[in-house]
């Protein structure tokens, strides 16, 4: 499986997924959120940020269902889902995961006929990385 | 004429195409390929190759400028640029030969592509290359290839506008008729069918086998001269009567998921630029060559372009619009879905060819022809006229 190749700017978000967090880089100056991370603020062009907690709540914004051909490891799990969850705190942070039916779940555990635009679904971490998975409500 | 606005507008124009044929597998390297091309454009623009004093190419091109001017037998060159991006460069090069002709640079500029994609590895294979920035955030999670990563914007696009693969197969049908009627085309003897689109299978789903472009080898070039020298030449000029590069604010590539309205690309704003240095509006284009890496980019090039409304690219399809004789011809050769991927370069080459009058799917009288590069990455496009 491939493994995240932070740079710079991305590396604070692989650490604190290491440890169970889900965090977003924001404005240190304006406050606003920025997904993917970057050096500076597009609104207000300050240097200064900070990584603020958010809740791991969110709904699917789109998906795709994986076939072959893929690379070897994608490929033994396929076919699987690769959705975009966009989050509660902000709707406009989107960030690409799994659907999995728990923690640690192969890419292809959860029924891709029940995969659904609008579903609601909670980050949890396995290995380092977010996975997502259903919000029961 | 003094530079300023509207000064490329039909300033420069197209004089010479050249091809290689397109094969799943050809014998030569990508540099013999390369010289080939230009070589023949050349002699279909009655140029010899000392008076080429300008080059253009884009990223993923494995042959440089040196290469090409050395083997071809070039004279000293004033200008060369290489635009990124890789299929969305396609129309710049023509674009930046406009501007560096006009702007007294360089008189005789050629642009070129040669790719060995048909026999070469598959790029989104070498995953070294493709984790730093952006891929750290998508390849993990298996998002590997550039199909999954349209197939996320197609899902968003059927959801939010009703469109449907239907929608999607009009796209892949107009471009196999047409490449069934170009000899050169890669599916010139393969008829495709409702039937075979709705049972192939999954890429990623929403997008099957016929929804991904053609892996192809093979080599195109075309020469850019002044309008003034375009007389002298041997073919009918093509004008370049408008040209855009664009890559929007706020732009993330073909992961766009991040920009605040993911399905208002590139085209949106490459639009905006072609047309207000074009005396032309979308009703005055009678043949389009729209990049079709996959049959969703065409819905959203179609939208971006004006040639109808926002969510309404895949309606527009219906009726036949997009065959000979419709609202709107496309890739009239087959485009990169049936006649050749090579990155979107055989699509000018058949604007050129359309206005000459010489396609294999000829639009009767056809006088404006849009050309566009890929949709989805920071694109670029031509507005040609005869």
């Amino acid at each position: 499986m491939l493994r995240p190749v932070p740079d710079a700017d991305g590396a604070p978000f692989w650490e604190y997924a290491a440890q169970g967090e889900l965090r977003v880089q924001a404005c240190g100056d304006c406050g606003e959120l920025r997904f993917p991370p970057r050096p500076c603020c597009p609104h207000c062009q300050s240097f200064a940020s900070e990584w603020r907690p958010v809740s791991g709540r969110g709904r699917i914004w789109s998906y795709v269902v994986a076939h072959p051909p893929l690379l070897p490891d994608y490929a033994a799990q396929a076919p699987y889902n690769v959705v975009v969850v966009e989050l509660d705190e902000a709707p406009r942070i989107r960030l690409v995961g799994n659907l999995v039916t728990g923690a640690g779940q192969s890419l292809g555990s959860f029924p891709p006929e029940r995969l659904r635009i609008g579903a609601r679904v909670r980050a949890v971490f396995h290995d380092g990385l977010p996975q997502w998975v259903p919000e029961r409500s | 004429m003094a530079a300023g606005s509207g000064a490329l507008k039909d300033a420069t124009a197209i004089v010479g195409i050249g091809q290689t044929p397109f094969a799943k597998r050809l014998p030569e390297d990508e540099r013999s390929l390369a010289c080939r091309a230009v070589l023949v454009a050349l002699d279909d623009a009655g140029i010899a190759p000392g008076e080429v004093d300008a080059l253009a190419s884009y990223t993923m091109e494995e042959t440089d400028e040196v290469e090409l001017g050395k083997a071809c037998g070039f004279g000293d060159l004033t200008f060369f640029s290489k635009v990124g991006f890789g299929g969305g460069g396609s129309c710049a090069t023509v674009a930046h030969l406009a501007a560096a002709i006009t702007a007294g640079q360089a008189s005789v500029g050629v642009a070129w592509r040669s790719r060995k994609r048909g026999s070469g590895p598959r790029p989104w294979t070498n995953t070294t290359v493709q984790l730093p920035t952006p891929a750290q955030w998508t390849r993990p999670f298996g998002l590997l290839r550039p199909a999954d990563e349209i197939a996320m914007l197609t899902r968003r696009y059927l959801h939010e506008y009703g469109a449907t693969r239907d929608h999607l197969f009009n796209v892949a049908l107009a471009c196999r008729n047409r490449a069934n009627q170009n000899p050169a085309a890669i599916m010139y003897d393969r008829p495709l069918t409702r039937e075979m689109y709705m049972s192939s299978r999954w890429i990623s789903e929403p997008l099957c086998l016929f929804d991904n472009c053609l892996e192809t080898d093979g080599a195109l070039a075309c020469v850019v001269v002044s309008a003034e020298r375009a007389r002298d030449c041997r073919r009918r000029p093509v004008y370049v009567h408008s040209a855009a590069q664009s890559l929007p604010a706020q732009h993330h590539g073909m992961v766009n998921y991040w920009n605040d309205d993911p399905l208002t690309g590139p085209a949106w704003s490459a639009a905006r630029h072609l047309w207000k240095h074009s005396d032309l509006t979308p009703e005055d284009v009678d043949v389009a060559q729209i990049y079709d890496a996959f049959t969703p980019l065409v819905l959203l090039s179609l939208e971006g372009y004006g040639f109808c409304g926002r969510g309404e690219g895949g309606a527009f399809t219906e009726g036949g619009a997009l065959e000979t004789g419709g609202l709107l011809p496309v890739n009239t050769g087959g485009g990169g879905l049936s006649e050749a991927y090579v990155h979107g370069f055989n699509l000018i080459n058949e604007g050129v060819k359309q206005l000459r009058g010489t396609s294999t799917a000829q639009v009767p009288g056809a006088s404006a022809c849009l050309v566009t590069a890929g949709e989805g990455v920071p694109t670029s496009a031509l507005l040609l006229r005869s």
